[in-house]
């Protein structure tokens, strides 16, 4: 693990958002920062709001109050395509893959918001998209090669066992080079093997490529490895944001996690 | 020799020289970096050799010193390998997927200063043994992915250390050459550890003179030279791989592949197309598995298509590949048909279209399996040869091949049997030493200066061995009749359901075994018939599985009664082990042979229940995981009395069902 300095650049922050869809609260005035370069998990039982909080940050939900300022702009309502531009790339807790498409096909999509080429250039494989294909192709090849599935590059993502669909969402989300990478429980459903594997990946992101890292997960042993700063929420309200080490000791968080009649 | 080869080169930097001097603009390595395969001229991978000695000569690498290389086929470690010769050091390369452990031992042995390895994961395994090795100074790394967080001063990035030589080159340019000059063909060129089937690895010494004859005698053979294409991704550290890719490739001038991964190593020879191959028997089986398994799923035309050719391919194929008389219009003109429809298409899928010539050895191939490939059309040859004799014994001449033998011995090597059955050899091509062993090395030779190969053989009336056992393995039942425990255990393994079995026999009145069932075939027979299994050692005990594995010991036990002198062999009872055989458990080596002896005693429970006559027996076994960590199976393993057959020659065996 990287030992940077809790006390870097903040790239994001989210603050006061409170959101609520008809009368159930999902986030209640929930506040914390994002350094840049960090690892930075979301934790906190199932219906916490931790998948809602991502979805404000990247602009899918519009919370009633708060606001997320990100780089320094500060902004009530956002959407998807313009927080993909600004640099926030995700994955999604239930894999969102193109099925029927290739590995590399699925993976060379991240790159969409970097094509200058129009629709009709990009039909014809003419002019700017030729070389935009090319330099695109190996940006992409890098990832391919980062992240170690060259053997299933042209292989259906249908095909592919669960474990590696999510290193090809991961690749894909890196494929759009973010600044902010969000990964809503990357490590779901894995095996130890598997677990370790993305562990590693998401800890080599962060070291050579520099990207700054929210990540929501369940498992704790993993939030506790490889994360730098913990936010805990519960029913919608942050109980706690501090170190693993804090987090793991708060009696709140305890409370929240066991039931109170630990 | 192939006419641009130079005969007065005697040592590979020498070779390479020439080869850049008379074609310095043809492709001499491939690599498929970041989807693309890329290229390098051999003045390319001259330039990089010598810029690679420099540095390392800058580094205080020494003549007569040993370099340690561990890694996966890349030209950057072969490039490794032609500079440590270029100073006169001798390369060592190491298996790279062996645990630190494991390589401890060689690197203490071989006293290494030096290391060039591929990438983090190597570098992590000799930081974690080198408190242990106060020897190693050095360790130069490829991949720089992964490498940001080390600052021991003792790390050294490959590039820079090229950037040094380059840096050397410029302030005196006569260096490479000068160092060049100092070689010699008696030099040793290069250290080879055996597999370790018995005791501990020994280095194998040998020198530039013992690979050229080799290499040249091999090229020669199937007439190969500039133009051919090889994929190089067999482990470097085996002679083989050593042999084709490195020694062969410069003294013939061809081209060598490197795969881009391990796991894509289909792909990539799909796209290259080898025109001369090398692989060993289990690599030619999974590839015809993996061909049957998706057959099956085809739809019923192609699949009646594709059994209908492969009838006829089976019935004259192996006869047209080896131009024999006697094949008759209607079958050259089905074949013909056939060729068009599946072969073509199928070897096209194997990337096996431009096979000229493919090799397989290491162990006995199954007759099914190597008729398939010759009748396909490749021109799959077995040959014969250890470490110590640079894998160059005996080679099957291109149209005499038989199934069981591995042919006639090379050009320019003498083979003799001793008294007991030992193959004897001598040859230019021969191993100069083991490493500080002049002990071991004054036991393998006998006084005619014959290497004792220790395996036990004879020859066929054409003149063509037949290896039938190690010759120290070859044992004797209670009643004195031959046990050739290999011999049984090859025929068991040539069922594709069996991956890996082990004979018990020596002074016991019965034979019996035990058996890996292959998990991929059985796992896939049990999908079809709905039978659900939790995993290899849930399907290992179920009962269908063992009437399955009873089906093929039975046909071995008849098959064994065709030959009185391997008829007292029959298996008497086999079990399925609850895990599989692995190399991490010691129970296999790198090169997946059988340790008998350590199977025997890790497992003596099993034996006993199986000499004793009992239905099951509980064991618990330790089992190291990839990742060091280890933990326990436990199983109740069953155990399975089989028929066996009356040895009546002459006439057909008969049944003859014994008490359970």
């Amino acid at each position: 693990m990287s030992a940077q300095p809790p006390d870097g650049e903040v790239l994001l922050a989210v603050d006061n958002i409170s959101l609520s869809f008809g009368g159930v609260k999902a986030l209640a005035d929930v506040s914390f920062d994002v350094r840049r370069g960090e690892i930075r998990a979301i934790i906190g039982p199932n219906g916490a709001g931790k998948s809602s909080m991502l979805n404000v940050i990247n602009g899918v939900y519009h919370p009633q109050q708060g606001t997320v300022r990100f780089r320094g702009e500060t902004r009530r309502r956002v959407d998807p395509h313009r927080a993909a531009a600004n640099g926030i790339a995700r994955t999604f807790q239930n894999i969102a893959l193109f099925k029927g498409m290739s590995v590399l096909d699925n993976i060379m999509t991240g790159r969409n918001l970097k094509m200058r080429a129009t629709l009709f250039e990009q039909a014809i494989y003419v002019g700017r998209n030729r070389r935009e294909e090319l330099v695109h192709r190996e940006k992409v090849e890098q990832i391919i090669d980062f992240l170690q599935i060259e053997h299933i590059r042209k292989t259906p993502v249908g095909r592919l066992p669960y474990g590696l669909q999510k290193r090809v969402e991961l690749a894909r989300a890196l494929a759009a080079e973010p600044a902010l990478l969000l990964l809503d429980e990357p490590m779901a459903g894995m095996n130890v093997e598997e677990k370790q594997d993305m562990c590693r990946f998401v800890l080599d992101v962060n070291e050579e490529f520099g990207t700054t890292i929210v990540l929501i997960e369940h498992d704790m042993g993993v939030v506790m490895d490889i994360s730098e700063r913990v936010v805990v929420l519960d029913y919608g309200r942050k109980i706690a944001d501090g170190s693993p080490q804090e987090v793991r000791a708060n009696p709140a968080v305890i409370d929240a996690y066991l039931g109170v009649a630990h | 020799m192939h006419a641009a080869a130079p005969p007065q080169a005697d040592t590979f930097p020498k070779l390479l020289l020439e080869h850049a001097r008379l074609r310095g603009e043809a492709t001499a390595m491939r690599e498929k970096n970041l989807g693309i395969w890329q290229a390098w001229s051999w003045r390319a991978v001259a330039e990089n050799v010598r810029d690679l000695a420099g540095g390392l000569s800058a580094l205080g690498l020494r003549r007569g010193e040993n370099l340690a290389i561990i890694g996966d086929n890349r030209p950057q470690l072969y490039w490794a390998m032609g500079a440590a010769q270029a100073l006169g050091a001798i390369p060592v390369p190491l298996y790279q997927d062996a645990v630190a452990d494991e390589m401890a031992y060689i690197l203490d042995n071989a006293d290494v200063r030096f290391a060039v390895v591929e990438d983090q994961e190597q570098v992590d395994k000799l930081l974690e043994i080198k408190q242990r090795l106060p020897k190693l100074e050095t360790i130069i790394y490829e991949e720089p992915r992964g490498m940001r967080n080390y600052a021991q001063p003792f790390l050294h990035r490959y590039a820079e250390v090229q950037r040094r030589g380059r840096k050397l080159h410029e302030d005196d340019p006569a260096f490479p050459q000068r160092e060049v000059d100092q070689g010699a063909g008696p030099d040793v060129a290069i250290m080879l550890y055996t597999s370790g089937t018995t005791g501990k690895p020994k280095g194998v010494c040998h020198t530039h003179a013992a690979l050229i004859t080799a290499a040249r005698g091999g090229c020669e053979f199937d007439r190969l030279g500039p133009g051919d294409e090889v994929l190089s991704y067999l482990p470097m550290a085996w002679v083989g791989d050593n042999l084709f890719s490195y020694a062969q490739a410069l003294a013939g001038g061809f081209t060598i592949n490197c795969p881009e991964s391990g796991d894509t190593v289909m792909t990539d020879m799909r796209e290259i197309g080898p025109t001369y191959y090398f692989a060993p028997p289990r690599v030619y089986e999974n590839l015809l598995t993996q061909v049957m398994i998706r057959m099956e799923d085809a739809s019923r035309v192609k699949r009646a298509l594709f059994h209908y050719f492969l009838g006829v391919a089976r019935r004259c194929g192996a006869e047209i590949l080896d131009r024999a008389p006697g094949v008759s219009v209607v079958d050259r003109l089905l074949y013909g048909l056939g060729r068009l429809l599946v072969y073509g298409p199928l070897r096209n899928v194997l990337g096996m279209s431009r096979i000229r010539v493919a090799y397989t050895a290491g162990a006995a191939i199954g007759p099914d399996l190597f008729r398939f490939y010759r009748a396909i059309g490749v021109n799959l040859k077995q040959l014969y040869g250890s470490t110590e004799t640079c894998a160059y014994v005996c080679l099957q001449p291109d149209g005499k091949i038989k199934l069981d033998s591995v042919g006639p011995p090379a050009p320019g090597v003498e083979v003799q049997l001793a008294a007991d059955g030992e193959v004897l050899v001598r040859s230019h091509a021969m191993l100069k030493e083991y490493y500080k062993r002049p002990d071991a090395t004054a036991e393998v030779f006998d006084e005619n200066g014959f290497f004792r190969t220790g395996d036990a053989g004879f020859f066929d009336p054409d003149g063509h061995l037949k290896i039938i056992d190690r010759a120290k393995d070859v044992g004797r039942l209670a009643n004195g009749a031959l046990f050739a425990p290999n011999y049984i255990e090859n025929k068991l393994k040539f069922f594709p359901q069996i991956k890996e079995a082990v004979a018990f026999g020596h002074d016991r009145d019965q034979v019996c075994a035990f058996v890996n069932i292959d998990l991929g075939a059985v796992g896939n027979w049990a999908e079809r018939r709905g039978l659900a299994y939790a995993g290899y050692t849930d399907l290992a005990g179920k009962r269908e599985v063992y009437d399955l594995i009873q089906e093929c010991v039975e046909k071995v036990n008849a098959e064994l009664t065709a030959d009185p002198m391997v008829a007292d062999s029959q298996v008497h009872r086999f079990l399925v082990l609850h895990k599989e055989l692995d190399p991490d458990d010691d129970e296999l080596t790198r090169t997946r042979k059988v340790r008998r002896g350590f199977i025997a005693e890790k497992y003596a429970p099993l034996v006993e229940a199986l000499y004793a006559g009992k239905r099951s027996c509980h064991i618990e076994t330790e089992v190291k995981f990839e990742d060091g960590r280890r933990g326990k199976i436990a199983a109740d393993v069953q155990i399975r009395q089989v028929q066996t057959f009356a040895a009546a020659p002459g006439t057909p065996a008969v049944a003859q069902r014994k008490a359970a």
